[in-house]
């Protein structure tokens, strides 16, 4: 097995091995994307031409908010209990570390997204359970995940880091959240790939470019 | 081990300087440590000492001169410089929620040691915790987890061990195996660079030993005929049993 892929391993299998001791990230982050979820519904009526034209801006807005919460952790934890420096310390690619980071930031994530599936049925009626629409997510969620790594990596090592996490995450994002909400609303209307299939591929894009341009500037955001 | 490195010192470094925003941490420092020795690194509290120690890990970066480990160009090659040196810092570098040998086989993995089973096994009776293996990390002593900080740094087999302060926390056990380790590596032709406050413990164990003050190197010298008063003096610090 090469370098890089033991390392991410070992990292991912790690994140999630602590999580799912301490459940302290999905439990915070989950509860938040449910409130959100619930303001919501007491916020307006939530009759079927209301949601049909709000119902995806609800759903990303859930997503969104939990997962500046989650991503916000991902150095956190590292950083309190000082074990940030171990991993700066290893004899191993940076990448490697930002790959084991991205994937453990994206399956946390993931999870609460799919848990969170029946709350948008439920209180919404949104035809949330649809491979599009699940294929979507995860192309989303893996550029939730892209950026908010990095950026998590350059606040944790900030006093104001649950501002700047923020601050830099959700413009640089924005180009995802506008995909994602574009192409719900497509797919809960059920229209097809020729309606949606362009932020789709603007989604691809979007991840390829923030995975390769992250990943080889880690490196330097690690550093002293 | 390269032919490079075996030929050069251990550690070396030249006109040494990095600062904290206007505070010199440390000013032109050239210091050298040869294979197959023990450094004592004395100083009063913010001599430079643990700022040194992080830089020769490559946990920082020098503002200016010359830093090389083993050989290696702290500055161009920090990725091999980290495979041949292990690090004990005032931080353990532990999980508090994984176990003893859970951590043990997590850096295993990140320093691709091929025999980690039997290694992570070996080290573990070696610090005297094969019987806490599966107990979490948090549930430990600190000088417990000051012992599998030590069996962490120890895992990939290092040719040059930094040690920041190694004995806090440690009982007198612990002590006893710090001192077994810091002599093993340097009988193996290793270096091992410490530092410490308790100037007895640092002379009995070192061949050599360096005195930092204000960020400057003012003893580096052989440990023979050096004698704990002498180390006191340029500490600048009264006391009988360490400069605290």
């Amino acid at each position: 097995m090469s370098e890089f892929l033991r390392t991410t391993i070992a990292i991912y299998a790690k994140d999630l091995r602590l999580e799912a001791r301490t459940r302290e990230s999905i439990v915070a982050v989950l509860v938040f994307a449910l409130l959100s979820a619930f303001i919501f519904q007491f916020a307006f009526d939530p009759n079927p031409r209301v949601v049909a034209t709000v119902g995806p801006g609800i759903v990303w807005v859930a997503y969104l908010f939990a997962g500046i919460l989650g991503l916000g952790r991902t150095f956190v934890l590292e950083r309190d209990g000082g074990t940030l420096d171990g991993l700066v310390l290893a004899p191993v690619s940076r990448e490697a570390i930002y790959a084991g980071k991205v994937l453990g930031a994206f399956t946390l994530m993931a999870v609460v997204e799919a848990l969170m599936l029946p709350v948008f049925v439920v209180l919404y009626d949104l035809p949330v359970i649809n491979p599009w629409f699940a294929s979507m997510t995860l192309l989303a969620t893996l550029g939730f995940a892209a950026v908010g790594t990095i950026f998590s990596a350059i606040a944790v090592q900030t006093r104001a880091r649950e501002v700047l996490l923020p601050l830099l995450f959700l413009p640089v994002v924005l180009p995802v959240v506008v995909a994602a909400v574009a192409s719900s609303s497509s797919i809960f209307q059920g229209e097809g790939w020729s309606d949606f299939g362009r932020w789709f591929q603007l989604l691809l894009v979007f991840d390829t470019l923030f995975l390769v341009i992250s990943s080889l500037a880690f490196e330097y955001v690690l550093e002293d | 081990m390269t032919i490079e490195s075996e030929l050069s010192d251990a550690i070396a470094t030249t006109r040494l300087t990095k600062s904290f925003g206007r505070t010199r941490a440390l000013s032109n420092v050239g210091l050298r440590v040869p294979w197959g020795c023990a450094l004592a690194l004395f100083g009063p509290n913010g001599a430079g000492k643990s700022t040194l120690l992080r830089i020769l890990a490559t946990l920082s970066a020098p503002d200016a001169g010359d830093v090389r480990v083993a050989g290696l160009d702290q500055r161009k090659e920090p990725g091999r410089v980290r495979a041949v040196i292990g690090y004990v810092g005032h931080q353990t570098l532990l999980y508090d929620d994984l176990s003893a040998a859970e951590n043990l086989h997590f850096y295993a993995r990140l320093y691709g040691v091929t025999d980690a089973v039997s290694r992570v096994g070996e080290l573990l009776t070696d610090v005297g915790l094969a019987d806490r293996a599966g107990q979490r990390t948090r549930t430990l002593s600190n000088g417990m987890q000051k012992r599998l900080s030590l069996a962490r740094a120890l895992l990939h087999r290092p040719s040059v061990l930094l040690l920041d302060e190694p004995e806090t926390g440690l009982d007198q056990q612990g002590v006893e195996l710090l001192e077994r380790v810091v002599r093993g590596v340097a009988e193996a032709g290793a270096c091992v660079a410490f530092t410490t406050h308790d100037i007895e413990r640092g002379l009995a164990l070192a061949d050599r030993v360096a005195v930092l003050a204000a960020g400057r190197l003012v003893i580096d010298q052989a440990v023979d005929g050096l004698g704990a008063e002498a180390v006191r003096a340029h500490l600048s610090l009264p006391g009988t049993g360490g400069a605290a």
